[in-house]
């Protein structure tokens, strides 16, 4: 197992009051997001546990694709995975982004 | 232009996710989740033995509506370690099973979707099971029915089968399976030549749904949509099955004349031509609403029984 923690920073504070969304089941090849609120003054953090080891540096060029698709302030963002491909990772993420925005999926 | 395919296509319960079965099987928005996923409740053994841990241990739990009559729910994810049973799933299953008992809901519906006990925690997944065994005998007691819905991708085996089959009524589709020991780990102890676990048309004539409906296992055979096993929960509800001594004689008469009669068969195909059914060769082949008619009697004699 490895622990991987980011850090971002958004610009704004829209994000209010929204309940917590978790998209995806834990398996092998596929991963859970959880999306939750927390007041961290504009900031946000991302944790991964994943199964597979040794991939620390794709892991951060996937987030940071995402935080640059997204503002991310006052969340945290949590990731269980089960050796899901860098391509599964952004989709999900995604998923999980559009689901806590309320969009329709 | 109205894609009118897409439009009317129900969800399908095998396809669906622990969550999005939930969603569909209950009235709109009236479901609310107990220990949820931020609550991070999550299992203490899969760490340290290198397996990541999902933050509802592969089952959720909740309250919710159904005709607009509050019912408990319970749903296993068979995507997260096939819906394996661990020391958490297990309390969040007994601890629903134990609120029952306490809020007198009109009914406790399971969507079960489990390989069993999770070997990675196999005591505390055991004890679990018997936990949720008991708890579920005391809900039936207090005249609360317990509905139990099976038809996902990973089936109902195991631990989870014999809490299955201490339910009020079962509800499954054609491709649902239901047992105790799964086809591989019986040709695993027992060998290919007992049972070959990779003639999945062989599995499905001994285990799947279409089987389990005939011996009279479980009560309604549905199609594989969502709104087909609601439809089933609802009229199934209003009927809690009383646990009483008689009834379980009953039950110990008919597995005893139901090994006199099939405990020579081979395959599911032997067992239904011994009920007199015609072609039974046909039987996995048919449609639910042909098969349903088809069997007909047979469907009859088991309730009469």
């Amino acid at each position: 197992m490895e622990h991987l923690q980011f850090q971002f920073h958004g610009s704004s504070d829209r994000h209010k009051d929204k309940p917590a969304v978790l998209v995806g089941v834990v398996s092998s090849g596929n991963l859970e997001v959880l999306i939750e609120m927390a007041d961290l003054k504009g900031g946000s953090q991302i944790h991964v546990s994943t199964k597979a080891s040794g991939f620390a540096e794709i892991w951060e060029a996937v987030i940071n694709d995402f935080a640059a698709r997204h503002d991310l302030a006052n969340l945290v963002i949590s990731i269980n995975d089960g050796g899901s491909t860098p391509a599964v990772v952004s989709l999900r993420l995604d998923q999980a982004m559009q689901e806590f925005l309320g969009m329709p999926s | 232009m109205t894609d009118y395919s897409q439009q009317h296509r129900g969800h399908s319960y095998y396809e669906a996710n622990a969550r999005q079965r939930i969603a569909h099987l209950l009235d709109p928005e009236s479901f609310a989740e107990l220990l949820g996923p931020a609550d991070r409740l999550t299992s203490p053994h899969l760490e340290p033995l290198g397996q990541p841990c999902a933050f509802d241990d592969g089952i959720v739990i909740g309250r919710g509506r159904l005709d607009g009559r509050p019912v408990l729910v319970a749903s296993q994810e068979g995507g997260f370690m096939g819906g394996a049973v661990g020391e958490v799933h297990g309390a969040k299953l007994t601890g629903l099973l134990e609120l029952a008992q306490s809020e007198k809901p009109a009914g406790v519906i399971l969507m079960l979707e489990s390989g069993g006990v999770r070997l990675h925690e196999a005591n505390a997944g055991l004890i679990a099971i018997s936990e949720i065994i008991r708890a579920l005998l005391t809900v039936r007691e207090a005249g609360i029915p317990v509905l139990g819905l099976i038809g996902g991708a990973y089936g109902c085996f195991g631990g989870m089968g014999i809490v299955a089959r201490c339910c009020d009524s079962l509800i499954i589709n054609e491709e649902g399976r239901l047992g105790l020991s799964g086809p591989d780990v019986i040709e695993t102890t027992m060998g290919v030549e007992e049972f070959d676990a990779s003639d999945r048309a062989l599995v499905w004539r001994t285990v799947g749904g279409k089987h389990r409906y005939m011996l009279g296992e479980v009560q309604c055979l549905v199609e594989d949509d969502i709104a087909a096993f609601r439809a089933a929960v609802i009229k199934n509800i209003s009927m809690p099955i009383p646990l009483t001594l008689e009834a379980l004689e009953q039950e110990q008469l008919h597995l005893t004349r139901r090994l006199q009669d099939f405990g020579q068969c081979q395959d599911g195909i032997d067992v239904w031509q011994s009920m007199g059914i015609e072609a039974p060769a046909m039987l996995p082949l048919l449609n639910i609403r042909d098969f349903l008619e088809s069997v007909a009697a047979q469907a009859k004699a088991n309730y009469e029984d």
